[in-house]
């Protein structure tokens, strides 16, 4: 389609101008975290001698080999989880069709859109009786359970548009109901499980509330409740608190760059199914 | 997979299934389902009923509940903290959600065209990047870009501006709209690509002759992409209105509701009366109201965009 040239000129004007939107503050963070640590320089200035030291500094002192391998502990134990049981409950509901599965479906999609807020305070109250409360899985167990609405909601709306014939066709084949879920739906149901993955890796990471109300120490927490713990420390240094914040947003920038594709449709796919 | 060769019995398959295996089949399906339900049963279901009851009690936490009937929820209308929250919620919608849905519209039919190739590429890339890292960053990250010597009053003194630049977040006339850009930045570039996606699947051939019959950029905004977008706004509306009034991360950090109340939601209202003030009652209240609003707001919008979907 051939497009005017002031409207092409228009369009990408706009486009730049967005992306600089979009970009400025990360820059503003990154002059920011290379002037002398304690003062408080301007927004957007080039440093007279570049701290490069602060980010070693902010390293140290955020223990940031703990943070990383407590957020990718919480990671590895609530995504793997969370995957396994919403993939069973999605094919039970969706393909199975027990008897009780609307019931069970509208169950689940009431929780779609219940703010986490909503019930921290019994979270709570909860974990302190089960004990578990101070410890990484005072995030673990809530993590998974918020996430379940989403996930099964999403796995079911896949194995609800399978067609019959294939399951039918294994059936001739005398496969047993755990062959029809292991060896034909879960390997046809990769996408939506990657999808799925992605998504909660993201959210897990970046969960914020259940870490500022559940666990106290910031080195059992994700690398987003560790921040928030940081910014506490660090109010008045400004550099500092600019280089943590960098280093704390670098695995998420890695990851996101080399997997941005799927990424963004993943986010994208959930947005809509949700 | 041999069962394409006899594809007569698969048609009758269904119908002389022993019904032993049939009852095996429901077993094997609720044992399925079981893990997902005990964890969401534990979690989320007993916790959302304990908030409800819990809105009922007088508690500290600790000691003994009395039951107060309703008075926690009349408390939450006559305390103007509390109730405060709930306008400030409001408020946050319209920055939160009616901006970037509406800036998205116009931005997305106006680059549609152009954002092709490798332009196209980076800027969706670029654009989504607020939407991976953590809120709680976001927070960090603007409410140093909005501090007195940040890079928002430098950019003002620029351009002779000097006289509007103030600590943004800790003004009360400022604090809020400081806090809805944070929202803006965070949720624009998600809402353009996903609207992005939905202009480009609309038919060239229906812009075209509107162009042929003469129509302006306006006259194709409002009487194609909007209509034509029904589905992709509705679906920007649910998620940007459930950041909005479940909003906690980017507040707590930046201003942590203040200055005064002029910034506090009920997300931070409920963690503030709950774990520092101890007020579980009020707290538990506030909680209820949140999540029947939620729902309020967002069940029209759902059943707006379904049924135009179908």
């Amino acid at each position: 389609m051939k497009v005017a040239r002031g409207e092409r000129w228009a369009g990408q004007t706009l486009l730049v101008v967005l992306m600089a939107f979009t970009i400025l503050p990360f820059i503003s963070i990154f002059l920011t975290a290379l002037h002398p640590s304690g003062t408080v320089p301007g927004g957007l200035e080039w440093p007279a001698h570049p701290q490069w030291i602060n980010f070693v500094t902010a390293w140290n002192q955020a223990e940031m080999p703990k943070l990383l391998a407590s957020s990718i502990f919480i990671v590895l134990a609530v995504v793997p989880v969370s995957l396994v049981i919403s993939t069973m409950a999605g094919f039970a509901i969706g393909l199975l069709r027990i008897p009780g599965s609307r019931v069970l479906l509208f169950l689940f999609v009431f929780g779609l859109t219940l703010p986490f807020a909503g019930i921290i305070i019994p979270i709570y109250f909860l974990e302190r009786t089960l004990g578990i409360y101070n410890t990484r899985l005072a995030i673990v167990l809530p993590l998974i359970a918020l996430y379940m609405p989403f996930a099964v909601f999403w796995m079911r709306a896949h194995f609800v548009n399978m067609p019959a014939e294939i399951s039918e066709a294994a059936r001739v084949d005398g496969a047993t109901t755990w062959d029809l879920f292991w060896t034909i739906h879960v390997p046809l149901a990769r996408p939506p499980i990657t999808s799925l993955g992605i998504l909660m890796s993201i959210w897990t990471w970046n969960q914020f509330l259940l870490c500022l109300v559940l666990v106290e120490d910031p080195t059992q927490r994700t690398m987003a409740g560790a921040l928030g713990a940081f910014q506490g420390h660090y109010a008045n240094d400004v550099p500092l608190l600019c280089a943590g914040t960098i280093l704390i947003l670098v695995p998420t920038l890695v990851v996101f760059i080399l997997f941005q594709r799927q990424i963004i449709a993943a986010l994208l796919q959930g947005a809509v199914k949700g | 997979m041999n069962a394409d060769n006899r594809p007569a019995a698969v048609n009758t398959s269904r119908r002389i299934l022993p019904s032993g295996r049939i009852r095996r089949e429901i077993i094997f399906g609720w044992l399925f389902v079981l893990p997902a339900l005990i964890i969401y049963v534990v979690f989320v279901i007993v916790p959302f009923l304990s908030t409800i009851r819990y809105s009922f009690f007088k508690w500290n936490g600790v000691g003994p509940a009395t039951w107060v009937g309703l008075k926690n929820y009349m408390t939450i209308f006559q305390v103007p903290n509390l109730i405060g929250t709930i306008i400030n919620a409001f408020w946050l919608v319209v920055w939160f959600s009616f901006i970037p849905v509406g800036m998205g519209l116009i931005v997305a039919s106006v680059i549609h065209r152009v954002a092709t190739g490798r332009l196209g590429t980076v800027s969706r890339t670029v654009l989504f990047l607020p939407q991976v890292i953590p809120l709680v960053a976001a927070g960090i990250i603007w409410g140093w870009l909005l501090a007195l010597p940040g890079l928002i009053n430098q950019v003002l003194k620029a351009l002779g501006l000097g006289a509007l630049s103030r600590a943004w977040l800790g003004d009360f006339g400022t604090a809020l709209p400081a806090v809805g850009v944070v929202g803006i930045w965070v949720l624009l570039g998600f809402c353009i690509v996903l609207l992005l996606t939905g202009v480009t699947k609309i038919d060239p051939a229906l812009f075209e002759s509107a162009r042929i019959d003469g129509a302006g950029w306006l006259r194709e905004f409002v009487t194609i992409t909007v209509p034509l977008l029904r589905y992709e706004i509705g679906v920007c509306l649910t998620v940007t209105v459930v950041a909005a009034l479940a909003a906690f991360d980017i507040i707590w950090v930046t201003t942590a509701g203040g200055p005064g109340n002029s910034t506090s939601v009920p997300g931070v209202q409920i963690y503030i009366q709950g774990f520092t003030q101890r007020a579980i009652g009020p707290a538990s209240a506030l909680a209820v109201m949140l999540m029947i609003l939620v729902v309020l707001v967002i069940i029209p919008i759902q059943w707006l965009t379904r049924e135009s979907a179908k």
